[in-house]
């Protein structure tokens, strides 16, 4: 668990955080989300210790980082760019980092053939791509089997299958009870690993919300419908005093929307006049979609924070 | 027009592009996929004549790049962001390559404006972050204002509001005529900007056509069927229908009907037919990531053993008592199943027989075991 | 094992495995003794040409450390490059979630890096001593003379504590490229230049290089107004400031 209180960073007349407070729980994957610019960099330096809030704290397990005993094994962390020297090969960068918390030998190769650098763990990391690179600094996350988990941006770099990869992993990491904070500016690999989300704009708390309170409170939703007998349909709905207007999706020419979810009354009603349906369904919008509702509000100084979940 | 005719790129005997024939046509957003170490940024490169190809041809409306007769105003390209001059402002660093090509300086203005960095335009790029940088990449592209645009990962290190800036940016290029060519490991990003897919995977050719004929060819979509909520026997005479016209059901936990084999008009004649009412009727089609990493599988099986990638899909195996299996001999670069990583403490305190064990969670090591 | 020991071993991981520091110590012990024994043997040969006043403060120990002036850039690059590199790398973030006891991570890479550069300092100074008195030929002296073998100490010394030097500064600079172009200089001429002109001479005795090469004399030429134990105590002074200022950086500045 990592708790975030009244947390703030000044950098001279600039506040960067302002008052940040929320709760990171175990068992879930929290997304942490904003603008550039928002904050979420910081904010993750000060649970680290890297950073030192101006005012508020950040507490790991209880505890400010710099008091745990051997971080390593209880925070593992993923930070933007990489911390790695490249003219040290991959093993012996994990080793130094593994005898700094008295961490066994052996789990450095363990965790070397779990990102899929075995092979390479004898090479410098000057040679090697982004995605590499983003592999190693995910080994030394899990170096010491840590129960919460920090990555910053941990797709970058990456192609397909390693996206899918770290998608994976961050999921199986939550279901095994731990904590997992990740940022991320991909609003749709967001809305395939995050349980709960919380966003920041201009370094200020813009909502701390499961991912499906966040979509429903920030996103539009409609339903779709659409039949061979197209004025039919529209007569129909007309006159059941429902609004209907023409889709403006590609790929989706010749469907009427309707706010909100009405599937079983525009299906009831299909049904009593016999139309045939091509389509009926309930849509929502993307996280994208809400993400960009609620943050373009933030730069008015909109602070909105959404309900709390028990 | 981008075209390429049997390039084939070769390191010594390393074949990095073999024989690659497609076109790249105007008026479109053609995402160029592939797994990392593909070939994907060595075709760009030959594309714009920074290799040379070992044998074959490319061209860009006919003619090879150093044969363009003003390269920079025909073609834009945003290779690597981070090929940039540190201490140069980034109108400067603008500013130099108009002058290179001839064009006006108004357009370096123009192009700060278009990217957003006209704030910043006078600090030096050193300071930039990814996205900034990427932005003064686009930039750079855009100077010349170029019939043919080349992008190597254009989101990379952007935010939301970027990443949607670019999509919208890509798309307005082609709409305008010109050939855009992206290159993106971001399947939900190319699903929503590319309307043609080309897909290599080893230096070959996979794949050559439209977006939506690409998963349609490469997955399984369905179609989710809902009856009104309490009308189980409705329910049950929808699937008995369903299956008697050969379609494929099944019963998912919220209630919902999954159906394949059957076209969705002939799911609403038949539910009229026998009477039911549908609530929901909604077509399903699977992920570009889906089709994507259908195709990719494939290519993995034919791929040699010290591929980086030849593991990355194996199914996790569980190993009684939840421990690590050991890579396998020829595994080199595969990430080993995740199956015992992290077993809860109580369950596996005391490990039987750990050749590979991975510890456990959240119990402290003991100072000894650091030796 | 103790917290301490473990982030000692980590810290010893981290030195021995980056080449281009290692390489840093290899050259100053090359550069030391090579130029010490080519200036030994000139000398030697020109030993009838020096002035008389020259030929009767005849100081061999001392000669056979001049290689000393260059080597020790060596050894400042290595003190630069150790702590400079977790920054320009940006491996100083993993040290740090590491061992975030910031005082803990400073004293294990200091002691660690400290220790190697004394024993490579030793190693040159006896070597260059002893390969220097063969070149020297008849003007050579040993070790069993008074106050040579305290010389000979003295020069290892100061060879570790210049680095140790140059490591403490570094962790108020930072960045390798400031810490090189403040250093570099200041040890190579300005330090030279004070030392030299009348005016300034006063101040520049007490530079931690003037001050600590006087531990590497034998002879009293008479410039210096004090002896070797209290030159090495002055170094060793600029050493602890310079620690304490890296030290008071490190603590309160964001990594």
């Amino acid at each position: 668990m990592i708790e975030l209180s009244g947390l703030t960073k000044r950098y001279g007349l600039k506040t960067a955080v302002r008052e940040l407070t929320c709760v990171i729980r175990p068992g879930l994957v929290t997304g942490f989300l904003g603008p550039n610019g928002a904050g979420k960099s910081t904010t993750m330096r000060m649970i680290l210790g890297l950073d030192r809030p101006t005012a508020g704290r950040a507490l790991v397990e209880g505890r400010p980082y710099a008091r745990l005993i051997d971080p390593l094994t209880v925070v593992g962390a993923l930070l933007e760019a990489r911390s790695v020297h490249p003219g040290r090969t991959a093993y012996h960068h994990l080793l130094c980092l593994a005898q700094s918390n008295g961490i066994p030998r052996r789990r450095v190769g363990e965790v070397l053939d779990l990102v899929g650098l075995g092979a390479v763990g004898t090479r410098r990391p000057k040679g090697f791509s982004l995605g590499m690179g983003q592999r190693l600094g995910i080994a030394s996350a899990l170096l010491g089997d840590p129960r919460i988990l920090i990555f910053d941006e941990p797709v970058n770099g990456l192609d397909p299958e390693g996206i899918h990869w770290v998608r994976n992993l961050i999921r199986r990491l939550a279901s095994e009870g731990r904590t997992v904070f990740v940022s991320s500016h991909l609003m749709s690999e967001m809305a395939l690993t995050a349980d709960h989300l919380i966003v920041i704009g201009q370094g200020q708390l813009l909502a701390d919300t499961s991912m499906a309170g966040f979509i429903e409170e920030n996103a539009r939703s409609y339903t779709r419908v659409r039949s061979p007998d197209r004025e039919g349909l529209l007569d129909a709905l007309t006159h059941a005093g429902l609004d209907a207007v023409p889709s403006r999706d590609p790929g989706a020419e010749g469907a009427w929307e309707l706010e909100g979810d009405r599937t079983a009354a525009v299906g009831e009603l299909a049904a009593d006049r016999r139309l045939v349906l091509h389509e009926l369904g309930h849509h929502r919008a993307s996280l994208e979609e809400a993400f960009m509702r609620l943050t373009s509000q933030s730069v008015e100084y909109q602070a909105h924070v959404g309900a709390e979940e028990g | 027009m981008i075209e390429a005719t049997g390039l084939t790129k070769s390191y010594g005997s390393k074949t990095a592009v073999y024989n690659l024939n497609f076109r790249v046509q105007p008026g479109k957003v053609t995402g160029f996929l592939g797994p990392n170490g593909a070939g994907k940024s060595t075709t760009m490169r030959m594309i714009l004549g920074l290799d040379a190809p070992t044998n074959g041809s490319v061209t860009i409306g006919g003619h090879q790049y150093h044969q363009l007769p003003n390269a920079p105003r025909l073609v834009g390209a945003l290779l690597d962001a981070n090929a940039k001059h540190g201490g140069r402002s980034a109108r400067a660093h603008l500013l130099c390559l108009a002058q290179l090509s001839g064009i006006p300086a108004r357009r370096v203005d123009e192009v700060l404006d278009v990217v957003g960095l006209t704030q910043v335009a006078r600090k030096r790029s050193k300071g930039f972050s990814l996205g900034m940088g990427q932005r003064l990449g686009i930039a750079a592209a855009l100077l010349g204002d170029p019939q043919v645009l080349l992008f190597d990962e254009p989101v990379n290190g952007l935010d939301p509001e970027g990443i949607r800036w670019v999509r919208e940016l890509m798309r307005r290029l082609a709409s305008e005529g010109r050939t855009v060519f992206v290159s993106s490991h971001l399947m939900s990003e190319m699903a929503q900007t590319a309307d043609h897919l080309i897909v290599i995977g080893r230096g070959q050719l996979m794949a050559d056509l439209p977006v939506r004929a690409f998963i349609e060819q490469n997955s399984t979509g369905f179609a989710r069927v809902r009856t009104p909520d309490g009308d189980e026997a409705g329910r049950e005479k929808l699937v008995r229908a369903l299956a008697e016209a050969g379609g494929q059901v099944l019963a998912e936990p919220e209630g919902t009907l999954k159906v394949t084999g059957v076209e969705l008009p002939r799911i609403s004649e038949l539910a009229h037919a026998a009477d039911v009412r549908l609530w929901e009727l909604s077509p399903h089609h699977a992920s570009l990531e889906e089709a994507y990493m259908r195709m990719t599988q494939g290519a993995v099986d034919y791929r040699s053993s010290d591929d980086q990638r030849s593991g990355l899909q194996a199914p996790p195996q569980q190993v009684p008592g939840g421990w690590q299996q050991p890579a396998g001999p020829q595994g080199g670069y595969a990430p080993p199943p995740l199956g015992g990583y992290g077993a809860p403490p109580p369950a596996h305190a005391a490990p039987p027989h750990p050749p590979h064990a991975s510890h456990q969670a959240a119990a402290p090591y003991r100072p000894e075991d650091a030796r | 094992m103790s917290p301490m020991s473990r982030v000692l071993l980590s810290e010893w991981t981290k030195i021995r495995t980056v080449r281009a520091t290692l390489w840093t110590l290899v050259s100053a012990l090359v550069v030391t003794v090579a130029l010490g024994v080519l200036i030994s043997a000139l000398l030697n040969n020109t030993f009838d040409d020096l002035a008389r006043e020259d030929r009767l403060t005849f100081d061999p120990t001392f000669i056979s450390f001049s290689g000393t002036q260059l080597g020790q850039l060596a050894m400042i690059a290595f003190g630069i490059l150790v702590v400079a590199n977790e920054y320009s790398t940006g491996m100083i973030r993993s040290s740090l979630s590491a061992v975030p006891v910031r005082g803990r991570l400073l004293v294990a890479k200091l002691a660690v890096a400290t220790a190697l550069a004394l024993a490579v300092g030793m190693v040159t100074a006896f070597a260059s001593f002893l390969l220097g008195q063969l070149a020297l030929g008849d003007h050579r002296t040993d070790l069993s003379e008074p106050g040579v073998l305290r010389a000979v100490f003295g020069t290892g010394l100061y060879m570790g504590l210049i680095a140790l030097f140059a490591m403490g500064l570094t962790w108020v600079l930072r960045s390798p490229l400031l810490s090189f172009g403040v250093q570099i200089p200041f040890f190579f001429m300005i330090s030279n230049i004070l030392a030299n002109v009348p005016a300034t001479e006063k101040i520049g005795d007490y530079l931690p290089d003037q001050a600590g090469s006087r531990a590497m004399a034998v002879v009293d030429t008479g410039g210096w107004p004090y002896g070797p134990w209290t030159g090495l105590l002055i170094m060793l002074a600029w050493v602890a400031a310079a620690v304490l200022a890296g030290w008071l950086v490190l603590r309160h500045r964001d990594a």
